[in-house]
């Protein structure tokens, strides 16, 4: 028999037996009644809480982006977006970007004219690695986390995001969405025919608190992250 | 060979003693504390979503003859290969057979506590490869050649300047005492390793039977570095991982890293649905899935525990077990340390040889207070006493609670007893907290009270 | 056994509520040290008896929340599937643990006490998290005259007393204890206040080893004092 066959026989034969449902044992429940069963498509009321308005839903990204040390800026024009860019640019002293095909790289690319590093097709991890940004787009932004949504598809692949120093996001503040939930929804309609094969929930630059709990950005991934919304 | 309750014993006999461990352990936790307390609060109800992921999670498991199979059907149908494993030695088999193929040299992983539980690290050293722990925790234990002493935490029993010290060591740096720089040399030493490894491995916090994904949970970045780069990229995962739905996650993600880390969200979220599809630009060429048993269908045919493997290891658990925050995550000799470890530690190795971390707890219940997924851990301590004793009774201790039982049904007996304790009491203080005394194991450190003169009984007698 | 004065305390207050409490006097023991420690048959033996005694009570009244959680969470578990399970399961819902009848069963906080003190709380684990009794011990404390309740940091971290834990791994047992000590000490408080006679045995058995000038009292002590 292999393996396969031999796991599954062994689960099929241990769930012959029901195991009680959580919360059936007494603990803390005293004599106040056990805990209220929501079932599972109603998480979202347990969670953080989002505003409704477009206004609600950006003042609370901004403030998750201030905690997790984004760099959350909400610009009004292309000019402003071009603008932003260069000062991060000139501030930073880049010399080389990476970045892929898409309408606000393409704005972004011409604006800090670099020699780019393009991911659309195969590419050179050294030569991407040498440079001191990554520019990309997403597939939305979520308040409730302050995250960027990217997938391979939407994002220049799978290390554009991650590799270099700095991750720049260029997005369009349609892309806001409120909530995790929102931003599964939106997965599911626009690949569920075919995923990208990377999918990632971006939350802030890298970090990591493994020496005595203490924060230091930048362990692997970028050290810093931008986040530009025209 | 010393036994492991020895072992365990003589450790622990040495740890809690030891106020700078107890001191820091302390600090890191109660950083740890204040931030998910924080993060707790923003939820509408963290109640009700524990309820909530303990519903999905009974539903994941108690249906995993269905959901683990439309898991692989959906990865193989992308070009993934699933291996499945029943024991760690056919893990380690399939994970060597995959590198010795690509005829690699060196290997970069990302934190995985399945590739700790099959020792995978020794195998393929032992064969000759180089791997290289890429998390910066597991980074620094593996250089100092030790286990990871927390499951999210694995480095937290040292302090910078323990830290600085190996790296001076190890990697011929100077030495500083800044956590930042210190990372920095960590991650340029890593860098390298990824550019050249040839394969990545990595665990799995979730498996999502509805499109075939695994989901890694991470901060720093290292895992999908791993994902990215090397040319062939496994994925070593238990059976129990699976979530029914993607959107499952929309509360998972959250919860797992409210209550492991004390953050709304960690800073990494990634879903990988198998290799490098058409039209895409990077990734492994190869992706492997092993599906890993090593006795976890033992623990699912045990109907009163099976929500133990509804665990996702986040390590809360641990993080506000006074037992571990005492004796820490090396004295328990085991892949999974704290409340949890206790638990499972005697279905994956053996009830007999591991049964006394079920009796080390005071079972204070802090640990299912905790846990997001609402496991009953600590009525699971007290099974794993029951059927210990059940299976192979202690007859010194069966005899004692008969004696007992037999003394405190009878009234009448159990009045003899209480006067002469009464009456021999002024000659323990010849013996008090000496090993004669046998009350040693409390006196050694703590007074007795003294019985008073008047029982309540007496005092009922006389009043009533 | 040990601490008569927490029962006699007990009694004096619910008589002075207008209650009559009645002792069984053949009563000892829950049979927890055996449940604990695994041995279900032997403490079945023990608590067979308990049943049958305390059948025809209107309410059990038990003044340590880790017996109380005995009677009212670990019976039902223990008599399931047994002849006796209906019996176990209607004594857990007749069974308070002490400050919990006061405040929640019968709607007092003001037992008319007065202790002149400042004291801290800790809470016994059985208590807290198998009954959820966490308010009403605290309610009762402020309805206590010229009392000051200072919280110390990890009210709610264990003592380390944990039954026959304490002797089986007794470096583990004081460490906790220490650390509880510690924080207790930090507050500045006269007395560690419990409603758990074991949890209190363990902090003081500590606090006298150590020299300390805290000291612990039953909460039902501070309750009949006037
Ligand atoms: S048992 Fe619960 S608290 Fe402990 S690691 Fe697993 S999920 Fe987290």
């Amino acid at each position: 028999m292999s393996d396969r066959e031999q796991i599954l026989g062994r689960i099929r034969e241990a769930l012959t037996v029901t195991a009680p449902k959580p919360g059936a044992h007494g603990t803390g429940a005293g004599h106040h009644g056990p805990a209220v069963s929501p079932g599972p498509s109603s998480t979202r009321q347990w969670l953080p809480l989002v505003g409704d308005s477009f206004e609600e839903r950006v003042a609370l990204f901004r403030t998750n982006s201030a905690e997790l040390k984004t760099d959350f800026q909400l610009l009004n024009s292309r000019e402003e977006l071009t603008a932003a860019l260069i000062k991060l640019r000139d501030a930073d002293g880049w010399k080389r970007i990476g970045s892929h095909q898409g309408e606000l790289t393409q704005v972004a690319c011409d604006a800090l004219g670099l020699p780019v590093c393009r991911t659309d097709a195969t590419y050179d991890v050294r030569e991407l690695e040498q440079c001191d940004a990554g520019v990309t787009e997403c597939d939305a932004l979520i308040a409730q986390t302050g995250s960027v949504l990217v997938t391979s598809r939407s994002a220049g692949g799978r290390a554009l995001s991650v590799l270099p120093p700095h991750h720049v996001v260029v997005v369009r503040r349609e892309k806001l969405l409120p909530d995790l939930q929102a931003g599964f929804e939106l997965l599911k309609s626009k690949y569920a025919a075919n995923y990208p094969s990377f999918i990632s929930l971006i939350t802030g630059p890298s970090r990591t608190g493994d020496i005595e709990r203490i924060l230091v950005l930048g362990a692997h991934g970028p050290k810093k992250l931008t986040i530009l919304c025209l | 060979m010393k036994s492991v309750i020895q072992q365990f014993k003589e450790q622990s006999r040495v740890i809690t003693k030891d106020l700078r461990h107890r001191n820091l352990i302390q600090t890191a936790l109660g950083k740890y504390e204040i931030k998910r307390d924080e993060k707790k609060a923003a939820f509408q109800s963290w109640s009700s979503a524990r309820q909530a992921a303990a519903e999905i999670k009974w539903e994941a498991i108690n249906h995993l003859d269905k959901h683990l199979p439309d898991f692989v059907r959906r990865l193989e149908a992308r070009g993934t290969v699933v291996h499945w494993a029943t024991t760690a030695e056919t893990a380690r088999d399939i994970i060597l057979k995959i590198v010795r193929d690509q005829k690699a040299r060196s290997i970069i992983k990302s934190k995985a506590m399945t590739a700790e539980e099959i020792h995978l690290n020794d195998a393929l050293e032992h064969e000759g490869f180089e791997v290289v722990e890429s998390d910066l925790g597991e980074y620094i234990v593996q250089l100092r050649k030790e286990a990871p002493y927390h499951i999210v935490f694995p480095a937290m029993h040292l302090t910078r300047g323990d830290i600085s010290e190996l790296f001076t060591r190890e990697l011929g740096s100077a030495p500083t005492d800044n956590p930042e720089e210190l990372t920095m040399i960590a991650r340029r030493a890593l860098r390298q390793k990824y550019v050249t490894a040839d394969v990545g491995i990595t665990g799995a916090n979730f498996a999502i039977a509805e499109t075939g994904m695994i989901s890694i949970t991470e901060n720093e970045g290292n895992a999908r570095l791993t994902a990215a780069l090397p040319k062939v990229m496994i994925s070593l995962l238990g059976i129990e991982k699976v979530l029914p739905r993607m959107e499952d996650l929309a509360l998972f993600l959250p919860m797992l890293a409210t209550a492991g880390a004390g953050q709304a969200l960690t800073c990494y979220n990634s879903l990988y649905g198998g290799p490098r599809q058409p039209g895409e630009s990077d990734g492994p060429e190869q992706y492997h899935v092993v599906l890993l048993d090593n006795r976890r269908t033992e623990l699912l045919a045990d109907a009163e525990q099976r929500d133990a493997l509804h665990c996702i290891r986040c390590g809360a658990c641990l993080n506000v077990c006074p037992i571990y925050r005492n004796v820490g995550g090396h004295t328990y000799g085991t892949t999974y340390s704290g409340p949890i470890g206790s638990v499972i530690t005697p279905h994956l190795r053996g009830l007999q040889e591991w049964k006394h971390l079920s009796f080390a707890s005071s079972l204070c219940g802090a640990c299912t207070e905790a846990c997001p997924v609402k496991i009953d851990l600590h009525h699971h301590l007290l099974q794993n006493r029951r059927n210990s004793a059940h299976e192979k009774p202690s007859v010194i201790e069966k005899i004692t609670f008969k004696i007992a039982g037999f003394v405190m049904n009878r009234p009448g007996l159990y009045a003899v007893v209480k006067k002469l304790a009464r009456l021999f009491q002024p000659l323990h203080k010849l013996v008090k907290g000496t090993r004669l005394d046998p009350a040693y194991a409390w006196t050694q450190s703590r007074d007795l009270p003294t019985l008073p003169a008047e029982s309540f009984k007496d005092w009922w007698k006389k009043n009533k | 056994m040990m601490y008569p004065k927490v029962g006699i305390s007990m009694v004096r207050i619910l008589e002075r509520l207008g209650h009559k409490v009645e002792y069984p006097e053949d009563l000892v023991c829950c049979g927890q040290p055996a449940f604990n420690s695994g041995y279900w048959d032997e403490s079945r033996s023990v608590a067979g008896k308990v049943l049958g005694r305390l059948k025809d009570a209107e309410a059990v009244v038990i003044a340590s929340g880790s017996c109380g959680a005995m009677l009212r969470v670990f019976y039902p578990d223990l008599f399931a599937k047994t002849p006796q399970a209906q019996e176990a399961k209607a004594l857990s819902a007749k069974s308070y643990e002490f400050s919990d009848f006061l405040v929640n069963r019968l709607g007092v906080t003001d037992v008319g006490a007065r202790f002149p003190a400042r004291v801290t709380f800790h809470d016994g684990c059985h208590g807290l998290r198998e009954l959820g009794n966490k308010k009403a011990p605290r309610a009762l404390l402020a309805g206590v005259r010229d009392l000051e309740l200072v919280e110390m940091k990890d009210a709610e971290t264990c003592c380390g007393f944990g039954g026959t834990f304490a002797a089986k791994f007794p470096m583990i047992s004081t460490a906790m204890g220490e650390v509880k000590c510690a924080s207790a000490f930090a507050t500045g408080a006269e007395y560690i206040v419990s409603n758990d006679s074991s949890c209190l045995m363990q902090v003081q058995g500590l606090l006298s080893r150590q020299g300390s000038p805290v000291k612990t009292i039953h909460l039902a002590e501070i309750l009949a004092q006037s």
